[in-house]
């Protein structure tokens, strides 16, 4: 009976375990099923590269959403990665124990902030801020890359920490008796040591900015047109989505779910290099 | 010319601890702002009555029940099936094929965007299943939006109990279910309590998933069947369509809060888990 009980368990916890890999492929199956037919009229090229999105009249081009958020993601990249680096050294460097005290639940709680606060925050300060610095709508790719930059700093400090925590101590230990000062022994010991865990860190970070949409949907202006320069309003993938979703129908809703194809591929990407980057390094 | 390691030491150290205190001081701004105008707009009256008008007059009570209602069926769904695959992955199996298969789903699962779990639950939940806009069809969506969460914090705690603790339990006979259950899982629970704790504030702060699943009506939900929004989606449609903001500083000021009660109760489970572990 206990023989029987403990068979069944096994099997119970494993189908339990399948619950992932069902849930993955059923969001693969219906995105893709939902956004195919569209995919294939249009043609794959004239989709992806297409300049005009007019649902009304047919024409589905996303080239300027993909710009939109490739130039989104990259500007909040150049901002939040440096700073979130250094954050991660000041963690395990520098900052005195009561300092981290605060710094860890505080980086706790910029993750946990619903991400429609920053973009409200982004709102009221950064656009009024880049149209009275800079002009121009102030609604704009420079806005959106910072309201991100804030919002992957918790992704990028916290796997740069661990990884940097995870060498081992001699590392640090050996280059500090050589005679390198502290910041020599950072910059040319503990940062190449953990490059591969910086790296998942910086993609993870790319993919939750390429990924985030009520943050953005606020400071962008969304405009569907291939910008000129950073204070241009653009439009991006998820934010395409997020806007026109609750009333696409028919042909309109299957360009929304290839909208999402898109995106999905690029993230699957994404974290299949950061997991092989992280893997490598076991 | 060649900087001193020393000058250069000087400016390392200036520069990083710069970043440090401008990202405190960012967010620090962030949250005192919201709280300096939402504060005051908490009332008991803000807390208990429905909206109206649109949300431009009354309170946000259901909102409020419909967060909870969300979260409530996200957790029931999302923590059996997290704690079930995180017992699978640490006690009844080595590290093979499907393992990685599990965990390849579940870290994917982690990084796909809020928007497309709102794109696949709408299509799936809402219309394939034919929950429409619904309680159910937005729980479920939030579910396995928070699976790898539960999963991952789950594993690590269930993998931090001792070895030891193992060993007597098969030393004195018994069997791998009853070792799970009456050794492993009792000193595991802080730490999975922790993994459902971060699950709630996932599903508090979520809007993108929500918003295409559980409709956004703004009459108080009476089934799982029915259609309602929740405290962020509330904000979301009164800042953005400027419905009241005074009333939209309110509802930021208490998820801001509520995240902050979330975190302070998580942290607090861990310290006492490494603790007791140590």
């Amino acid at each position: 009976m206990s023989k029987f009980r403990e068979n069944i368990s096994k099997y119970i916890f494993l189908a339990l375990a399948f619950s992932s890999i069902s849930a993955l492929a059923l969001i693969t199956i219906f995105i893709i099923i939902n956004g195919i037919p569209i995919i294939a009229e249009v043609g794959v090229l004239n989709f992806i590269f297409g300049m005009s999105w007019a649902p009304s009249h047919g024409e589905f081009g996303i080239f300027p959403m993909i710009i939109g958020s490739v130039t989104v993601t990259l500007g909040a990249a150049l901002l939040g990665v440096p700073i979130g680096i250094c954050c991660a050294v000041f963690l395990t460097e520098f900052a005195p124990q009561t300092i981290s005290r605060i710094f860890r639940p505080a980086i706790q709680l910029l993750a946990g902030i619903p991400s429609v606060v920053y973009g409200f925050w982004g709102l009221l300060f950064i656009v009024p801020m880049i149209r009275n610095w800079f002009g121009g709508p102030g609604l704009s790719i420079l806005a959106g890359s910072i309201i991100l930059a804030i919002m992957v700093l918790p992704t990028v400090i916290s796997i740069t920490e661990v990884s940097i925590l995870a060498l081992p101590r001699n590392y640090k230990e050996g280059a500090l008796a050589l005679g390198l000062t502290h910041w020599q022994t950072i910059y040319s010991v503990i940062l190449p040591s953990a490059k591969s865990g910086i790296v998942a860190a910086v993609i993870l970070g790319i993919g939750r900015a390429i990924g985030e949409t009520m943050a953005v949907i606020m400071v962008l202006g969304n405009a569907v047109a291939i910008p000129e320069s950073i204070l241009d309003p653009v439009r991006t993938l998820t934010t395409n989505i997020g806007i026109e979703m609750g009333y696409a129908a028919g042909t309109h809703r299957q360009a929304l779910f290839a909208t999402g194809i898109v995106l999905f591929i690029i993230i699957m990407i994404l974290n299949a290099t950061a997991q092989y980057v992280t893997r490598k390094k076991k | 010319m060649r900087v001193k390691p020393k000058t250069t030491e000087l400016i390392a150290k200036i520069l990083i601890w710069s970043a440090a205190i401008f990202v405190l001081a960012v967010l620090s701004f962030i949250i005192i702002y919201i709280l300096y105008r939402g504060l005051p707009m908490i009332s008991w009256s803000f807390l208990t009555e429905i909206p109206r008008n649109m949300g431009r007059d009354g309170g946000i009570a259901s909102p409020i029940v419909g967060t909870i209602m969300v979260t409530a069926v996200a957790i029931a769904l999302a923590v059996p099936l997290g704690i079930g695959t995180a017992f699978y992955l640490a006690e009844y199996t080595k590290e093979s094929g499907i393992t990685r298969v599990i965990r390849f789903s579940a870290e994917s699962l982690a990084g796909i965007p809020s928007i497309v779990y709102g794109l696949f639950g709408f299509i799936f939940f809402v219309i394939y299943l034919n929950l429409g806009w619904s309680v159910l069809a937005g729980g479920l969506t939030l579910a396995v939006m928070i699976l790898p969460t539960v999963i991952r914090t789950s594993e690590e705690a269930i993998r931090a109990v001792p070895q030891s603790y193992r060993e007597v339990s098969f030393s004195l006979g018994g069997t791998k279910w009853q070792t799970i259950i009456k050794a492993v899982f009792p000193s595991a629970i802080q730490g999975i309590s922790n993994g459902i704790i971060l699950g709630v504030g996932r599903c508090v702060a979520e809007t993108a998933a929500i918003m295409l699943t559980a409709g956004g009506a703004l009459r108080m939900a009476t089934s799982l069947f029915s259609p309602t929004r929740t405290m962020a989606v509330h904000f979301y449609i009164l800042a953005r369509e400027g419905i009241s903001m005074s009333n939209a500083y309110g509802t930021a000021a208490l998820l801001i809060i509520l995240i902050f009660i979330i975190n302070v109760v998580s942290n607090a489970l861990v310290n006492r888990f490494m603790a007791k572990n140590r």
